[in-house]
């Protein structure tokens, strides 16, 4: 197959960070490659100046042989080749079929023929097997059929590559086949599609071709039949991989000693977003929370650590019925809540790491009581060191980091004022593997301590790992708790869940 | 390793440290050169007396020393202002504030029998401070507690604000005696310093201090920043909210008292009319984004120094008053640009080669020509 993209030994520098070191990438016509790296490796770097957002600093781009050199995205979406984004990069408040159509739309004179356009939109979602209302304002579906309009949108621009930023991050099961098979189909068509993902078991479904990116350079590419999971994880790593196994093994060894609970729900619950509970957490237990996206899984998770109020049942914390309970009590409670959306709800992105890491311990002294400079360099040093937080640079703003460096500042917040119940939900997603092994560990390590941890995962493999107690929910319900080794598996939550269905 | 880490470490912080200084420099640079230039120009149409303080009747004075000291009221609902933008706000009202202030002190003064009497001076400027920290926390609590948009929240003040002052002075524009203590808050001098210059002088220092001595400024770019974040955080974000509404107002009141009393009377409709504006020009100017967050208090104060010696430039350069409007909006216009990151890289690109200035030089690769 000829090769469609080929780019040689580029380079590209931010302020002194060298982002990009003399990196060769090469996509066929009609091949699916995954780009793979942890965060911070290159991989949404290459991504922006293969699409024109940054131009390289040396190297040259060759399109179908011809060098090339976009200024910007419009030209690299001139030349034929498109982006999806992870985040949806459409207009919520206009119709599927107009976002479909938006500065392409079919005319009728100097009017917009929007019963042309209707027509359209609907022949071409048929086509990729999604069926929706086109004329329904955008912002009336989920972000994962939002996801497969971008998509759609995409795909019929013609383009020759298509280029695909973690597009499954927010789709369940159902959505993702779609979408998997959208790409195989557009694959047997001849376009060349860059697929950027951490699920690895789906890049292994549908990729050919896998590059791997480290710190910047390129480490190689490979068939994918020729990459085992392990080979490449350690490519990825650059490190043994047996890091994750580790963990399993610490979390084995430990067993929660003290029976009396440190957090109790008794029929907590609020309307319209989950329905009363009871659950436990005892001293230096991880219970995990597993569910279907929608399940209630956050919702419970907020509950507990006060960012929504109740309106039915109680909490006890350390034996004490709690009222009142919001944010502020709770960390001076010594709850802490790792909330799952970091940039929204987690970190100030203007402000720097080491103000980010202060802010909890900060708020619980009020804005009179200065944490004193010294003191404060010293923590922010420390923790920075123990979580591995790079670049280790306190006066960074932290919105120039990483997503997994990230949830790091923001579980260093939380360690600073040293809590006795750990809220974290999703620590983990949208994180490259590596940080993803840290955060594990130190979950591990934690509750090994004496410390309560709640943990919310949408992936089960990590919630069994982790996890003491496992509470399973279903359609904002909790409807179950696994407390036996044996039950806390893989199957028997997909099981309970399943079957939980099958009664309604 | 641990004790050549640490030593590496420290060298690396004290050099970040360095950067992140020159970055704050970066931000006041072009504020600082604009006002530079307009001093030149006053310098070169006026000769050096226009830089040069003089010393008359045991009281400084000069061209530029009377800007700063008319500048003096701008500077501290500037400051004030600063503080609200940082928390995501705006506050309209400081207008009105500053003639609710000034109409109290005056009507109060001038309705006692003995104008020379320190005590009811002093009785008159806390009443006035006391009523108008309360309107700005009134505005606060509008605004933290019952999530009203700051600018409809103090939007009613800044149109009630100038009634209620109308109400104060019955209409009338209370006087107060040329000889009574008062007129010293906005006449007088201390150390040959003029009064106005020593309070917003003061009031600077001091909220520096307040907000970079303590955590206050932190936590309140943190509220400004990501609202959500810091209350999830356990940020009492409504105090510190209701806080910098407050001493918004306490500043729009001491300002209205500076300016009264160099005018020995208030004037209820006229009293700080637009101040709001320029208030809000000079926290822009000085690199405060209007989305809340970072504030920079020395920023603010260039700011207000280059409004201040923009209305003496057209007069010096022989421009009749009436460009005065249209040359605010001009000067204005050209700091923004500069500050504009996007409009450097464009005006500069053809001098700099390649987008970023960082960019190490280019190898000697052959043109590549663009897409087709």
């Amino acid at each position: 197959m000829p090769d469609i993209v080929q780019m040689t030994g580029i380079r590209k520098d931010f302020t002194g960070v060298r982002a990009l070191d003399g990196v060769d990438f090469t996509l066929k016509a009609g091949e699916i490659h995954a780009v793979m790296g942890e965060n911070g490796a290159g991989k949404s770097t290459l991504i922006k100046v293969l699409t024109g957002v940054h131009a390289p600093d040396a190297g040259r781009i060759l399109l179908d042989g011809r060098p090339v050199r976009f200024h910007s995205p419009a030209g690299a979406q001139a030349a034929g080749i498109s982006t999806v984004y992870q985040e949806v990069n459409l207009t919520d408040n206009l119709s599927v079929a107009e976002n479909l159509f938006a500065g392409r739309e079919p005319r009728l004179g100097p009017f917009i023929n929007f019963r042309a356009m209707r027509r359209k939109a609907k022949a071409l979602l048929d086509d990729i097997g999604i069926d929706l209302n086109v004329a329904a304002p955008l912002s009336s579906y989920s972000i994962a059929m939002q996801q497969l309009v971008a998509i759609s949108r995409a795909v019929d621009i013609k383009a020759k590559v298509l280029i695909l930023d973690e597009p499954t991050s927010s789709l369940d099961r159902d959505e993702v086949a779609v979408l998997l098979g959208v790409m195989r189909r557009l694959a047997a068509e001849g376009v060349a599609m860059v697929f950027i993902s951490h699920f690895l078991d789906q890049v292994y479904e549908i990729a050919d071709r896998m590059t791997v990116l480290r710190n910047g350079r390129l480490i190689g590419s490979w068939d994918t039949a020729d990459l085992g999971e392990n080979a490449l994880i350690g490519h990825m790593l650059g490190r043994e991989a047996a890091e994750l196994e580790q963990i399993e093994r610490v979390a084995a060894a430990h067993h929660v000693e003290d029976e009396t609970p440190l957090a109790e729900a008794k029929g907590l619950g609020r309307k319209g977003s989950i329905a009363p509970f009871d659950l436990a957490i005892r001293r230096g237990e991880v219970v995990g929370l597993a569910g279907l996206l929608g399940s209630g899984r956050t919702e419970t998770a907020r509950l507990l650590a006060g960012a929504d109020r109740a309106d039915a049942g109680t909490l006890e914390f350390d034996g004490k019925r709690l009222t009142g309970h919001n944010p502020r009590t709770a960390a001076a409670r010594g709850i802490a809540f790792c909330p799952e959306n970091r940039k929204t709800e987690g970190l100030v992105g203007d402000l720097t790491v080491g103000e980010n890491m202060i802010l909890a311990m900060q708020a619980a002294r009020g804005w009179a009581r200065s944490v004193p400079p010294a003191r404060r360099e010293r923590l922010v040093a420390e923790f920075i060191a123990k979580l591995g937080i790079r670049p280790a640079d306190p006066d960074m703003p932290v919105k120039n980091l990483s997503g997994g460096n990230q949830q790091k500042v923001l579980l260093a917040r939380w360690l600073l004022i040293e809590p006795r119940l750990l809220i974290l939900d999703e620590p983990t997603r949208g994180i490259d593997v590596g940080a993803k092994a840290d955060i594990q560990r130190l979950v591990a390590e934690l509750s090994a301590e004496g410390m309560s941890v709640l943990f919310v995962s949408a992936e089960l493999d990590e919630v069994t790992r982790l996890s003491d107690r496992i509470a399973v929910l279903r359609d904002r319900e909790l409807i179950d708790v696994l407390e036996t080794e044996s039950e806390r598996t893989h199957e028997r939550i997909v099981d309970t869940i399943v079957a939980r269905g099958g009664h309604e | 390793m641990s004790s050549n880490g640490n030593g590496g470490r420290a060298a690396l912080t004290a050099g970040l440290a360095r950067v992140r200084r020159s970055a704050y420099l970066k931000r006041l640079m072009w504020p600082l050169l604009v006002l530079a230039a307009l001093i030149v120009v006053n310098i070169a149409v006026t000769g050096f007396d226009f830089i040069l303080p003089s010393v008359n009747d045991g009281r400084l004075g000069g061209a530029f020393v009377n800007i700063l000291r008319r500048s003096a009221p701008l500077l501290l609902i500037a400051l004030g202002m600063t503080l609200v933008i940082a928390t995501k706000g705006i506050d309209l009202s400081v207008g009105a504030v500053y003639a609710i202030g000034a109409a109290l002190a005056c009507q109060m003064i001038m309705e006692s029998g003995n104008q020379s009497s320190l005590g009811l001076v002093l009785t008159a400027v806390a009443l006035a401070l006391a009523v108008t920290a309360l309107i700005g926390a009134w505005n606060g609590v509008m605004v933290a507690r019952f999530g009203i948009q700051p600018i409809v929240a103090t939007l009613i003040f800044m149109i009630a604000g100038r009634g209620i002052a109308q109400l104060i002075t019955g209409g009338q524009i209370p006087t107060v005696d040329g000889s009574s203590p008062y007129t010293r808050l906005g006449r007088g001098a201390i150390l040959t310093v003029p009064v106005p210059i020593v309070i917003a002088v003061a009031v600077l220092v001091l909220l520096a201090l307040l907000t970079r001595r303590t955590a206050l400024g932190m936590l309140l770019e943190s509220v400004g920043g990501n609202p959500e974040a810091s209350r999830l955080a356990g940020i009492r974000s409504k105090g510190i909210t209701v806080l910098a509404y407050l001493v918004c107002g306490l500043c729009a009141g001491l300002a209205g008292l500076i300016g009264s009393a160099n005018l020995a009377s208030a004037d209820a409709n006229n009293g700080g009319l637009w101040i709001e504006l320029d208030a809000i020009l000079a926290v822009v100017i000085g690199g405060t984004s209007l989305l809340g967050g970072r504030f920079f208090l020395l920023g603010t104060t260039v700011g207000v120094a280059i409004i201040g010696t923009l209305d003496d430039t057209i007069i010096n350069v022989g421009l009749s008053s009436q460009w005065q409007f249209t040359a605010k909006a001009l000067v204005v216009f050209a700091v923004a640009l500069l500050q504009s990151a996007r409009f450097r890289a464009w005006i500069l690109g053809p001098f700099t080669r390649g987008p970023s200035a960082e960019a190490p030089p280019e190898t000697d690769e052959p043109k590549e020509v663009a897409a087709p």
